[in-house]
């Protein structure tokens, strides 16, 4: 494959453009998706080479948003969505929660509903509590919905065009301070599976779990700890539903010892739900207690000083990390 | 408006269809064939009928928790109704789905819905999807005085009003959201003037006359058809029953069903086809006996329909389980 370095953002337009030229079902609708481009410069250029009909505004009307979009797909079209902020997702619970997720199996298997809900993720910096979440646990205890967290240029333009050639809804989580990350991207269509955890970096002394922006500081943790000759495998799901338990449980056995990260709030996060799994299939080779790192259990802040405190970094990873040192020592 | 006699046997037909199916439901959930909730539409046979009359096999309806009727007016088969309430494997919905949720996409039947409102969004993309793709299909959205109070009809209303989407806004008045009379609910008497809100034509017809709704709608199907947009039709009607089998019905009004009752569509019906001489005696009689036939058959389906393995309810959430990692 041909690679190139492209951004997080070009790399999501990138793979919803492939799909669009290959199949007219698909349109992108959302607030500003066309003339904006996107109020994160997603789809800029789009409504150029694709025109108003399949690269849609809407007004502000989101449980509209993602309820036409199930229509839609429930008759035949491939629907790509955008939410732009995550915490607006609540605007549409209902919709999500107890149409889109239940409609194949209320159904008795008939409903199809391709339908791909691209929402952002993650505090961009003072954006406060209702413009700052990271909503990717909300929707893992509604069984219908499958969870997709990009950690890289790559896996978002792969992940995306495998959620847009599937029959299922999924929810696109895009962190929205990755949009600028560069990476190196195939030129060509290809795709990244569900349930298949990429082991980012191998390594053997504490296994680092990570999700989406978590990932890129985990492996900022991994170069200042192999200093100390501290060496972590970060993984990285990049799925959360379907979740690779065996890639997850195998590191563990390995290492003994597991930080799980992610930029969600601790209480019910994805690592909630990951722990849960070690405990009960990795618990032989665990040597030692599993970690979370993760936004504390708070609403965002609007202060950079408070902000700052209540989000997980690099530093709480190599805290948590040396912790399992300190412990042995105490 | 004069209709052939054949259309209007159908019309008589389909409500006495509506009608048998929603009493031998009850019964039989009585008897203990049917485990789960029935919130029938006894007395509002008119509008179902008279409102898919007006739509072809290829346009689509979206339903709600009341829709057995409009299931039944859209083609939907007795039998798989019937088994679905049971429970049962050959059921509609494989016996996941119940009275709620009942669907057929063969037949463009989106699917009832347990919640009020909640099928508004999906009837504007259905009917966007036909815009789109240039098809003169139209999406029917019944719902009912309760649901037009939910956000979700200002949203899909407002989405159909500026894209011009060809949706038809079937609101069933029975006067009752629930257990609240309608006039404790809203301001507005006439709820269809609500569309003039969104730029498209609202009408109000008397919900117990299957031909007003029928010619209300199909005057509405028309103008979705043309690219005129949407149209919202109130019928007014009223359920005979509770909201649910069950509801103790405390909150009606003194002496208000007796009036409905006067208005019953049914009885109604058949004496205008006595009447004008449209149908005989034996003629509607064959169509009544016939009704009954079809539903001692879809009782006794039901009744020796095997339930469904355990195994199934661990079956069909996704399409993609990618190895069994999800159901």
């Amino acid at each position: 494959m041909t690679m190139r370095e492209i951004t997080y953002r070009e790399a999501i337009r990138e793979a919803m453009s492939i799909e669009m030229r290959k199949d007219t079902s698909v349109f992108l609708m959302g607030e500003d998706v066309g003339v904006f481009g996107g109020v994160w410069g997603v789809s800029e250029g789009m409504l150029g080479e694709f025109g108003a009909e399949r690269v849609r505004d809407t007004p502000i009307t989101e449980a509209a948003i993602i309820g036409a979009g199930l229509g839609a797909a429930m008759v035949g079209m491939r629907p790509i969505v955008e939410i732009m902020f995550g915490d607006f997702l609540m605007c549409a619970g209902d919709q999500i929660v107890n149409q889109v997720a239940k409609a194949r199996f209320m159904s008795g298997g008939k409903a199809n509903v391709p339908l791909v809900i691209r929402v952002t993720t993650g505090a961009p910096g003072s954006a406060a509590a209702q413009h700052s979440q990271s909503p990717e646990s909300w929707f893992m205890n509604v069984p219908g919905i499958k969870i997709v967290c990009p950690a890289t240029p790559a896996d978002a333009k792969g992940l995306l065009l495998t959620a847009l050639r599937g029959q299922d809804p999924v929810m696109f989580y895009e962190h929205k301070m990755l949009y600028g990350e560069s990476g190196a991207v195939p030129e060509e269509d290809f795709t990244v599976p569900f349930g298949q955890a990429a082991v980012v970096r191998e390594g053997s002394d504490v296994t680092v779990i990570a999700v989406g922006i978590m990932v890129k500081k985990a492996l900022e943790a991994a170069e200042a700890l192999a200093k100390e000759g501290i060496s972590l495998e970060v993984i990285d799901p990049r799925t959360l539903v379907p979740l690779d338990r065996e890639t997850l449980i195998r590191s563990v056995a390995k290492t003994g010892r597991v930080v799980i990260a992610h930029e969600a709030h601790e209480r019910g996060g994805p690592g909630a739900e990951i722990a849960a799994v070690l405990a009960s299939d990795a618990v032989e080779y665990l040597d030692g207690p599993v970690l979370r790192v993760a936004a504390r259990n708070v609403p965002l802040p609007y202060s950079p000083v408070l902000e700052n405190y209540v989000l997980p970094d690099a530093a709480d990873i190599i805290k948590a990390v040396r912790s399992f040192w300190a412990q042995k020592g105490a | 408006m004069t209709q052939g006699k054949e259309f209007l046997l159908e019309i008589y037909r389909r409500m006495v269809l509506v009608r048998e199916f929603e009493l031998r439901a009850i019964e039989e959930r009585r008897r203990g064939l049917i485990p789960g909730f029935i919130h029938s539409c006894v007395g509002q046979e008119a509008s179902a009928v008279g409102a898919c009359l007006a739509l072809r096999k290829e346009d689509v309806i979206t339903s709600t928790h009341r829709g057995h009727g409009h299931l039944l007016a859209k083609g939907g088969e007795p039998k798989y109704m019937m088994a679905e309430l049971a429970a049962k494997a050959p059921g509609y919905c494989k016996g996941r789905g119940g009275s709620l949720h009942i669907s057929d996409f063969d037949l463009g039947i989106l699917g009832a819905n347990g919640i009020v409102g909640g099928g508004f969004p999906a009837a504007a993309g259905a009917a966007l999807a036909f815009q789109m793709r240039k098809e003169e299909r139209v999406a029917l959205c019944f719902f009912g005085d309760g649901a037009i109070n939910e956000g979700t009809f200002h949203e899909a209303a407002n989405l159909a009003g500026v894209w011009k989407l060809p949706v038809i806004f079937l609101l069933e008045n029975n006067l009752y959201g629930e257990g609240t009379p309608q006039d404790q609910a809203s301001p507005l008497e006439d709820l269809a003037i609500r569309a003039s809100s969104y730029a498209f034509p609202g009408v109000s017809v008397d919900g117990n006359d299957p031909l007003a709704v029928y010619e209300a709608t199909q005057e509405a199907v028309a103008r979705a058809r043309k690219g005129g947009g949407a149209t919202l039709v109130e019928c007014k009607t009223y359920r005979f029953r509770g909201h649910y089998e069950g509801d103790p019905q405390v909150y009606r009004k003194p002496g208000e069903m007796a009036e409905w009752m006067k208005k019953d569509p049914i009885p109604t019906f058949r004496e205008k086809l006595l009447k004008d001489k449209t149908a005989s005696e034996n003629e509607v009689k064959a169509v009544e006996d016939g009704i009954r036939q079809v539903l001692d058959e879809a009782v006794a389906f039901a009744t020796q329909a095997p339930v469904p393995q355990v195994e199934e309810a661990l079956a069909g959430v996704y399409a993609d389980t990618h190895n069994g990692l999800v159901f």
